[in-house]
């Protein structure tokens, strides 16, 4: 029986830090996959969502509809952010980094001035199990359920729809698809919005789990980069396998030797990978795929 | 810019100027002067990594912090006497300096590009961040220096001059004021020649178009790493005279918001040219200094609209703006 808890308590472990890097990550990839951009206020947009639903959940509302509200929340000030400064800079990407940063810290200090630098939270929901020895919180078995569900939908969106359709081709193409009617700066905005949306649904879905303080974005964004760098632009065969491996690398680190050494893990094998595959997983994929 | 005797005469001008500030002025703002000059060479770092070279760095307050750390740990063990801190600071931008270069080579030679060299440097200074705020421990100790982990580092030595009848201590004041601004011209002239010279018109040719500059046969990894190596050495000689002014450092300074601050001062003042970069960062830390004072909270604020505000508007910068209104305007005055 012993080996049975051994088995699972490494499977937690590595589901935990799986749906951490794919999660926080997501909003970001599809930024870049689809624009090009680096979204530096990312972690901005998750605290966004962190501290809508916070606020939302202790208002009354329903843990899931709250994180929605997040989730909403982060998207709509991702489309007027898109609308005020990004669409002036697709041009220039590298100019964009900065203009995002920017962002980020007028985010950070502006909710410090505004809310103060602490918030209450909500409480962790669906309580601990426990097998052998350990106990183990369920909320985290059922943020890997989401994180595999919501590759699952981005799936769906980006390849079953007529929006994903619309994107993808904008994305490709963009003179074509604007001479063949799709007004591409509302697709820019609306893919903007869901990227940011989907840093929000980050935030909403770990906002039980930290606590609320306007540097929190911080936190993300180390490890959602990391992820991207190492996955290449395309979100499928690039971010979520990248995940996969970087949660391995980091759940047994962490395992062994402590967080820190987790986190160095993570850097090294950026460094190495970026060395043999320049073009991150999904660029060395696709070379076989041809 | 940089030849010709009208520069000669500028910079003449410029360094009397400087060096008769202190006659006339109190020892509070002498100190504050010298205070903005040690971040100058930073700013000039990622000036040529930036600006000439076209490699966004979002990693310099890592090098920045290494030299910090290293500067306390050898000085601490080494102790201030005969001038043994100028070996500390030697060591230290060396170990800053070559950090760089190992990054450089990895992320060049791994044909990084563009936004990507951006979050490898971030996550580099993040990590070291990181890894210095949990040195707290009696057990992280680097012979007599504790590393004390959140708390910084304190108690190495200021910079001492060996002199004849006891040393000068650089404590912030007059001293220390003549002897950076003696190292601000020293490495603004050395930085100039290098970037009039060939190596600097190949960086500016990779900025340009690497495809290109590479088809002419140069191996634009090398001149890359090379530049990025300098860019770095420059960040931790900052990094080694900031800990040496206060005798502190802490994990903070390699932070988020310290990482941000180069940049803002490199994007406003103007990265284009090294002249700019140098101007210009001294006035945005001067106006930086002046909003912590009269508003510490809204600060970041004003530094964060600022840089929003200078891509959106002059994305050469503003002191770039500045002088080249300038200068076609006294083109035409001329006429």
């Amino acid at each position: 029986m012993d080996f049975f808890h051994t088995i699972f308590s490494v499977m937690y472990q590595f589901g935990d830090a799986f749906a951490f890097l794919v999660i926080s990550c997501a909003g970001l990839a599809v930024i870049f996959g689809m624009m090009g951009i680096i979204n530096l206020a990312h972690g901005e947009f998750i605290m966004c969502g962190a501290y809508v639903t916070s606020a939302a959940g202790r208002a009354g509302l329903p843990l899931p509809l709250a994180i929605l509200c997040g989730a909403l929340a982060a998207a709509i000030v991702g489309i007027v952010v898109e609308r005020l400064v990004i669409r002036h800079l697709y041009q220039r990407p590298l100019d964009s980094i900065i203009a995002t940063w920017g962002i980020s810290l007028i985010a950070t200090q502006g909710v410090l001035i505004l809310l103060g630098p602490t918030m209450a939270g909500v409480g962790t929901p669906l309580g601990s199990m426990a097998l052998g020895e350990r106990s183990y919180s369920i909320y985290r078995l059922v943020l890997f359920a989401t994180s595999i569900g919501l590759l699952g939908s981005l799936y769906l969106l980006f390849y079953r729809t007529r929006f994903g359709v619309i994107s993808r081709a904008t994305i490709q193409k963009p003179a074509m698809a604007r001479a063949l009617g799709v007004d591409t700066r509302r697709v820019y905005g609306l893919t903007f919005g869901l990227g940011a949306g989907l840093a929000g649904l980050a935030g909403g879905l770990y906002a039980p789990t930290m606590t609320m303080v306007p540097t929190m974005g911080a936190t993300f964004i180390v490890e959602s980069f990391v992820t991207v760098v190492v996955g290449g632009a395309d979100i499928f065969v690039g971010a979520a396998p990248a995940a996969a491996v970087l949660a391995i690398i980091r759940a047994s680190l962490t395992a062994w030797y402590g967080h820190l050494f987790g986190q160095i893990g993570l850097l090294v094998a950026v460094i190495i990978v970026i060395r043999v595959m320049p073009g991150g997983l999904s660029g060395f994929l696709k070379r076989f795929q041809k | 810019m940089g030849r010709g005797p009208s520069f000669w005469v500028a910079m003449a001008a410029l360094v009397l100027a400087a060096s008769c500030y202190p006659a006339f002025s109190d020892p509070y703002t002498i100190g504050n002067a010298a205070y903005f000059m040690v971040w100058t060479f930073m700013a000039m770092g990622l000036g040529i990594v930036w600006g000439y070279c076209g490699v966004l760095s979002f990693g310099q307050t890592a090098f920045f912090g290494l030299a910090g750390y290293a500067y306390g740990v050898v000085s601490i063990n080494l102790g201030a006497a005969f001038g043994l801190t100028w070996l500390a600071l030697v060591l230290s931008v060396t170990i800053g300096g070559a950090f760089a270069l190992l990054i450089g080579y990895f992320m060049f030679y791994g044909r990084i590009k563009g936004v990507f060299i951006g979050i490898v440097t971030l996550s580099v200074t993040l990590v070291l961040e990181t890894f210095m705020a949990q040195t707290a421990g009696p057990n992280w100790r680097i012979g007599d220096a504790r590393l004390n982990g959140f708390n910084g580092m304190s108690g190495m030595p200021p910079l001492t001059v060996p002199w004849p009848g006891g040393d000068i201590v650089l404590y912030s004041g007059t001293a220390l004021y003549f002897v950076l601004l003696v190292m601000v011209v020293v490495c603004y002239l050395g930085l100039r020649m290098l970037l009039n010279a060939p190596f600097g018109n190949v960086l500016v040719a990779i900025r340009e178009n690497p495809e290109r500059a590479e088809m002419l046969g140069y191996d634009i990894r090398l001149y890359q790493t090379l530049a990025f190596g300098l860019g770095g050495a420059l960040a931790a000689l900052s990094g080694t005279l900031y800990t040496a002014w206060g005798q502190y450092i802490t994990p903070s300074s390699m932070g988020l918001t310290a990482a941000a601050l180069p940049i803002v001062w490199v994007a406003v003042g103007g990265r284009r040219d090294i002249t700019a970069t140098l101007l210009g960062s001294i006035l945005v830390i001067a106006g930086f200094q002046t909003l912590t004072i009269y508003g510490s909270q809204y600060a970041l604020i004003v530094m964060g609209a600022l840089l929003v505000f200078t891509v959106l508007v002059t994305p050469d910068g503003l002191i770039s703006t500045a002088m080249h209104w300038i200068g076609s305007t006294l083109r035409r005055t001329k006429r």
